[in-house]
């Protein structure tokens, strides 16, 4: 039977287990171990040595990060954990799974990354629609309080942490750690320049470290089981499992744990249960809407971070949007593109001014409207508005579906152009 | 020192600094929107972007935004190359698609930052072809117009407004592309230095509105380098004319006084120029009735040359807001022994106290620039927002800079806004704010305390004896303030360059005295310590510094009768004595002759009347808060008889055929005859410039052969200024002028603002020809401290009485600005305001109407305001404000009055 560390106690359509059952199945038990007298700076050590890799788009290794906050009695105080819960990304639905299904695996998670790092307040930043997974997540914290998995002085240990939901206005900036973070502060949600680091300059001027829930939840596992088994469970370099998600028109859109580095072929077509009938695959956006698009010719690409991005794309957050042969590429961009503009955070020109020029001129191409020269200009925008060159990661994300777009489906744009119409959509 | 590679070419710069500033500061011109050298670099716009190679063979290099770069010991960089280019021209672009390139409608046209940066990037062709977003404008009040459809979202705006200026009315709403800078709603923007958007907004939403009543382009004004004259702070600005009428005032960069920006007073209340209370032509008085005539020159220096011709009956009223060298023309007319220098006794004992305490003590004035350097502030006793507003934003950003000293410590660098604000968050460096009434920088402050001035000066005494045991410790502290005192002392000993600002507009010496001993103790224990002492008008320090007596001395002279003729120059003496006193002066003088620029109740009593030139319209010298004696010079000619104070003084002397009146023929003239007479003023001799004729009109002015030829045809040939190296012309020199002579700042390819940067030796540091001004006034060594060692007892209530202190008012409490329409709508109402207890115990509440009696006189009526700060026992007056009469400050007013 196959090692589900994340999904293990989840049960589709029921409620998640409560504190006490969690713990009769043997959870907190990665916090009774740490308390029990492992040095926080061996816990980091053990996350590094796992493989892990954040799950919330970016693949920083976790435990390099927790290593970047200063430690000892010299360090500011008080240091704070902000929980990447926003998961506004368009195709990407896998952190809710964790939340609604076992938030008390996220309680485990945030008490050793909050151990490791002798932090003092958690933040669990929830996405606005997520309203299910705030009340699952605030009656859970409530229960770790209650059986003392939270607050003072936990299990004697002299250890303490609280943790808080915050739930956001709705913006998927907010996602964007920084963004995150100046939105927790009460300010606009807009990102922050780095350097400074979160880790040593973050919410508040203090140090903070910033996880995706999903990485999180991979924690309790790897201080239960060691390093060595988490890598294990991988089939690439990257250790662990992953929550593989897949929408678009396939079978059974949903999501699944499984090994890191399972193929892409596996999880569309056993998993997912290949194409709806009568469809074939164009192409897909492995990692969610801000990646490029990858064709059949990658099926057999194993779905890690270092052979995703060999073939050209991100692994971003694992969850795989689908295209058809039934469905317009330029209108599936044009929808993409409309959302970027419309999540924008407006403090960049590129981004601000670029997204939205760009999602009038994909509407002009849909509808047959386009010139010749939009082309061009679209392509030029891939390349002026590539890392750097915004103020955050937002704007290079939304380009790199324009990018392959344009690459794989060239002749799809051309045909809008030279038919003056949507070849998908029927005249008239 | 750093070695940078630019384009291949290697340049020595500063470290510390990032590659923007150091690319402007070498010249080059790249282009940028959100920076701005008082603000820093936030990243947003992303105009800036340069190429970085990692080294000498690296040929693909990446783009980087050059205001968030610092630059480093070798690193090579491209401006020229073609992506860095492109990306340049792109962003642009993109701002140009929603941009409304309305720019010959815009009042910024001509003066626009975005036009130069357009211009300099090279975009020049449309390629968006879709709707333009818009916006609904708000109504901002009489100082600004909102333009929001032409703004470009580079969020310098709402980042002076709130993180610069402490203003909170207004923000940036919404986001995306829909992001909107203003208020949440429709409103008068209520901070003193909102005026300061029409400069630092880069394009066309903020402009001045008082400017758009009688628009003319910038480039068709024609400029002066002038000083400010609505308070003491002395702010370099350079006032804009054309046909005849002042249009607009905007700022002239000088690093160590104004910097980049001015208050609201100073901006926009120019308009007292233009005013229909300005006095035209000589006016005589008729005997008995009031009946006034317009007069020639010749005929009313005719009617004064009897009354003047012998010196030792007459007595000459100064004016602290009247320059040096008018003044001293009028000390000459009527001898030394007979010239007042303006100023009532307590004003003038005050203000002498103020210079004695500069220059006898070890703590210098500092320039604002140093305040803003300061890392500990006290303020005892003055609210500068109100009274010296530019210092009170040096305040703020006294406070706003020190914490960034820790953001240091995380290699954040200090030009790195953004960071060094998620670093610091709203950590403020040490502030004490104890003043008797509440005051604006009280939302800057560590501590704030309001108290009578006795015991704010008591307050500063204890803090001075805590901080240095030398210093005599006032008896009987209450707990309360005594450990107030101990942690505003630790707070001061913490710090390495701490700051003491005080003022007269209390009228408490003690405060003065308190303020002296701090900033002495500061320097006793090794502190790089400053005093600072506001003082009221723009030239209160140059009449401290001369050598005139009080008010007094002339009314006993035209009381004991050994006066006879009084002259007033450009002093309005109901602004500084009761209503009947002035009148009994006038009244008892048998000729009363002023000399001013505007009429009021001193000029409708006097005899003769003598248009003066406006300060825009004159040239000499005034003295401000710091000592710093600057020149001014007129901006235009006034029409036909108005003329400078100091011109008036000489006819009247030539008149009386006095033989000096030969020898001076121009402001230099009167200038060395003073610095000769008044050691104190000596340096105001190396304020003389010699040399070519400097235009005062950019070489862009238009229609000058047109602009009269509704009148004549042929074009007069322009006045000549004996005064000055400037010429009222668009042509002559054109090489880099002595910054004091500076009449704007323009270059070529630069034609807003921030034309300044090709002024300035280092961007952001002292103009090429170093900073305009010579200070007069430098401390004495501090070996031997003599301490002050009188203590005012605690303040004590009086049963039905209560203590007068000012209620000083930006907008309203000067003479001048308030003849402004714009700052005329920004005038707060009338009132006397109390604690609401003592309003209670004497069965009035706010908005009753208050009855007050002060000795002798008749009752005043002024509705009560509440005022829950203001200690019980004293009374708030706004001084100075439209109909409000003069009341001695300190004094005690009553129900059954005092005597
Ligand atoms: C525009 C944008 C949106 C993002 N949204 C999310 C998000 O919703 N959830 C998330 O975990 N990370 C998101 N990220 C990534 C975060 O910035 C950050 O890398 C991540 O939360 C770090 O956690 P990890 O190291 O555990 O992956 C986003 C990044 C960008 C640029
Ligand atoms: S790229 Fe710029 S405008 Fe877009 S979200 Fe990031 S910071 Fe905001
Ligand atoms: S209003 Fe002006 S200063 Fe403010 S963001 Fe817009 S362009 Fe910039
Ligand atoms: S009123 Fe004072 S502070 Fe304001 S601009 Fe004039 S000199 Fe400066
Ligand atoms: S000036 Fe550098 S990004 Fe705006």
């Amino acid at each position: 039977m196959m090692e589900r560390p994340l999904t293990q106690h989840i049960v589709p359509n029921r409620e998640p287990l409560s504190a006490e059952e969690y713990e009769k199945v043997g959870g907190y038990g990665a916090v009774r171990k740490i308390l029990g007298g492992i040095a926080p700076q061996d816990v980091t050590r053990m996350v590094k040595d796992s493989g892990l890799r954040g799950r919330g788009g970016a693949g920083f290794p976790t435990g390099l990060k927790w290593g970047f906050v200063p430690m000892g009695d010299a360090a500011p105080r008080p240091k704070y954990l902000a929980v990447n819960g926003d998961e506004m990304e368009p195709g990407t639905f896998k952190d809710r799974v964790l939340l609604e299904g076992n938030p008390h695996l996220l309680l485990e998670g945030i008490l050793v990354v909050s151990y490791a790092t002798q932090l003092d307040t958690a933040f669990v930043f929830l996405r606005a629609e997520y309203k299910l997974a705030a009340a699952r997540m605030r009656q859970a914290i409530g229960e770790a309080y209650a059986r003392g998995w939270l607050g003072k002085n936990i299990l004697g240990s002299g250890f303490s942490l609280d943790v808080h939901v915050h739930t956001s206005a709705g913006r998927y900036i907010c996602g964007e750690e920084t963004g995150m973070i100046n939105s927790l502060e009460g300010r606009r949600a807009a990102p922050r320049a780095k350097p400074p680091f979160p880790p040593v300059v973050g919410l508040w001027g203090k140090p903070t470290v910033t996880n995706n829930v999903e990485t999180l939840c991979c924690v309790p596992s790897i201080v239960v089981n060691g390093p060595q088994w988490f890598k294990n469970l991988s089939r690439g370099d990257d250790g662990g499992t992953k929550l593989y998600g897949v929408s678009g028109k396939v079978k059974r859109p949903g999501a699944w744990e499984l090994p890191m580095g399972t193929t892409v072929r596996e999880i569309l077509e056993e998993h997912a249960g290949g194409m709806r009938d009568g469809l074939s695959l164009r192409g897909f956006l492995p990692g969610g809407a801000s990646t490029d698009f990858l064709t059949d010719a990658h099926l057999d690409v194993k779905m890690d971070f270092a052979s995703i991005e060999k073939a050209g794309s991100r692994l971003g957050t694992g969850t795989t949007i689908v295209l058809d042969d039934e469905t317009c590429p330029v209108g599936l961009v044009l929808n993409l593109t409309r959302f970027f503009a419309q999540e924008s955070c407006g403090w960049c020109t590129p981004c601000r001014e670029g997204l939205p020029w760009l999602a009038s001129i994909l509407s002009d191409l849909e509808n047959g409207q386009g010139r010749a020269s939009d082309l061009k200009i679209l392509e030029e925008h891939t390349r002026l508005l590539g890392p750097g060159n915004t103020y955050c990661a937002l704007a290079p994300g939304a380009m790199e579906p324009i990018a392959s777009a344009l690459k794989h489906f060239r002749e799809d744009f051309e045909r809008h152009l030279r038919g003056k119409r949507c070849p998908w959509r029927s005249a008239g | 020192m750093a070695t940078i590679y630019v384009d291949g070419t290697p340049h020595e710069v500063e470290e510390g600094q990032n590659l923007l500033q150091a690319c402007l500061s070498l010249g080059y011109d790249l282009p940028y929107f959100c920076w701005h050298p008082a603000l820093h670099s936030v990243g947003a716009c992303r105009q800036c972007a340069v190429k970085q190679f990692k080294d000498e063979r690296d040929a693909r290099g990446r783009i980087v935004m050059a205001c968030m770069t610092p630059v480093a010991d070798g690193i090579r960089i491209s401006i020229d190359d073609p992506e860095a280019r492109e990306f340049r021209k792109s962003v642009i672009e993109w701002l140009m698609t929603n941009h409304p390139h309305d720019c010959p409608i815009c009042d910024e046209g001509g003066s626009c930052h975005l036009q130069d940066m357009t211009v300099m990037t090279g975009h020049a062709h449309r390629r968006f072809r879709y709707k333009k977003r818009t916006y609904r404008n708000q109504c901002l009040g009489p100082f600004l117009n909102h333009e929001m459809n032409r703004c470009i979202q580079c969020y310098r705006c709402v980042r002076f407004y709130r993180d610069y200026a402490g203003g909170r009315d207004f923000d940036v709403l919404g986001s995306r592309n829909r992001v909107y800078f203003g208020r949440h709603e429709d409103g008068v923007l209520e901070n003193e230095f909102s005026g300061n958007l029409a400069e630092i907004c880069p394009t066309g939403v903020f402009t001045d509105k008082t400017l758009k009543k009688h628009y003319t382009r910038k480039w068709d004004l024609q400029w002066s380098p002038s000083i400010c004259p609505h308070c003491a702070v002395g702010c370099n600005v350079s006032p804009g004319e054309r046909y005849g009428s002042l249009r607009c005032v905007v700022n002239r960069y000088n690093d160590a006084v104004n910097g980049y920006v001015l208050c609201d007073r100073g901006r926009f209340g120019y308009e007292y120029v233009n005013s229909e209370k300005r006095i035209r032509g000589p006016l005589a008085r008729g005997a008995g009735e009031n009946a006034v005539e317009a007069v020639s020159k010749g005929t009313a220096l005719e009617r004064i040359r009897p009354w003047i011709s012998e010196p030792e009956r007459v007595v000459g009223i100064g004016s602290p807001r009247a320059s040096l060298e008018s003044n001293f023309a009028l000390r000459a007319l009527v001898g030394p022994e007979r010239f007042v220098a303006g100023m009532s006794d307590p004003e003038l004992r005050l203000a002498r106290r103020a210079v004695s305490i500069l220059r006898d003590g070890p703590a210098a004035p500092p320039s604002v620039a140093e305040i803003e350097a300061c890392d500990a502030v006290v303020v005892l006793g003055e609210d500068l927002t109100n009274s010296a507003p530019r210092l009170a934003l040096a305040v703020r950003q006294a406070v706003r800079r020190q914490p960034t000293e820790k953001a240091a410590r995380f290699k954040i660098p200090a030009w790195d806004a953004a960071a060094v604000a998620y670093c610091c968050q709203n950590e403020k460096g040490p502030l004490l704010v104890a003043t008797p009434a509440p005051d604006r920088l009280d939302d800057a402050a560590t501590w704030t305390r309001r108290a009578a001035p006795d015991d704010v000066a008591r307050l500063g005494f204890a803090i001075a004896h805590a901080v240095c045991s030398a210093s005599p410790a006032p008896d009987a502290m209450s707990e309360a303030d005594r450990s107030l005192a101990e942690e505003v002392a630790r707070a001061l000993k913490d710090a390495k360059r701490p700051a003491v600002l005080t003022g007269v507009s209390c009228g408490s010496e003690d405060v003065l005295r308190a303020a002296a001993n701090l900033a002495w103790a500061l320097r006793a224990e090794g502190k790089d310590a400053r005093l600072s002492i506001a003082l009221p008008e723009c030239n209160s320090m140059g009449l401290a510094l001369m050598d005139g007596g009080s008010l007094d001395q002339a009314i006993e002279a035209v009381e004991n009768g050994s006066a006879q003729t009084l002259v007033v120059l450009e002093n309005d003496l109901f602004r500084r004595m009761e209503k009947t006193k002035a009148e009994r002066l006038l009244e008892s003088a048998q000729h009363a002759i002023a000399i001013d620029c505007v009429e009021n109740p001193t000029t409708a009593r006097a005899e003769i009347v003598l248009p003066a030139a406006a300060l825009y319209e004159a040239s000499g010298t005034v003295v401000n808060n710091e000592g710093r004696a600057q020149r001014f010079d007129r901006c235009y000619v006034a029409e036909d008889n108005i003329q400078d104070g100091w011109r008036w003084l000489i006819d009247a002397m030539s008149a009386a055929r006095r033989s000096e009146a030969k020898d001076w023929t121009s402001l230099d003239d009167v200038r060395a005859a003073m610095t000769e007479a008044l050691p104190a003023l000596a340096g105001v001799a190396q304020l003389r410039v010699e040399g070519g004729k400097i235009p005062r009109q950019p070489h862009r002015y238009s229609g000058r052969t047109a602009m009269r030829a509704h009148i004549d045809m042929s074009e007069p040939t322009p006045p000549e200024d004996a005064d000055s190296p400037l010429a009222f012309s668009m042509e002559g020199y054109s090489g880099a002028e002595p910054p004091a002579l500076q009449p704007f700042f323009w270059s070529p390819g630069w034609n807003s603002p921030s034309a300044v940067n090709k002024h300035q030796r280092e961007i952001g540091g002292a103009l090429r020809g170093g900073s305009p001004g010579i200070r007069l006034i430098e401390a004495a060594p501090s070996e031997k401290i003599v301490w002050f060692e009188e203590i005012p007892q605690a303040f004590s209530r009086r049963p039905d009485e209560w203590l007068l202190v000012p209620l000083s008012r930006i907008f309203g409490g000067e003479e001048l600005s308030v003849l402004s329409p714009a700052v005329a709508e920004r005038v707060a109402a009338a009132c006397i305001a109390m604690n609401p207890k003592d309003a209670e115990a004497l069965g009035l509440k706010a908005g009753d109407e208050a009855e007050i009696r002060l000795g002798g006189t008749e009752p005043i009526r002024q509705p009560l305001a509440d005022m829950k700060e203001l200690p019980e026992g004293v009374a708030g007056w706004p001084s100075g404000l439209p109909g409000v009469e003069w009341v001695e400050m300190l004094s005690w007013i009553g129900r059954k009055g005092t005597d």
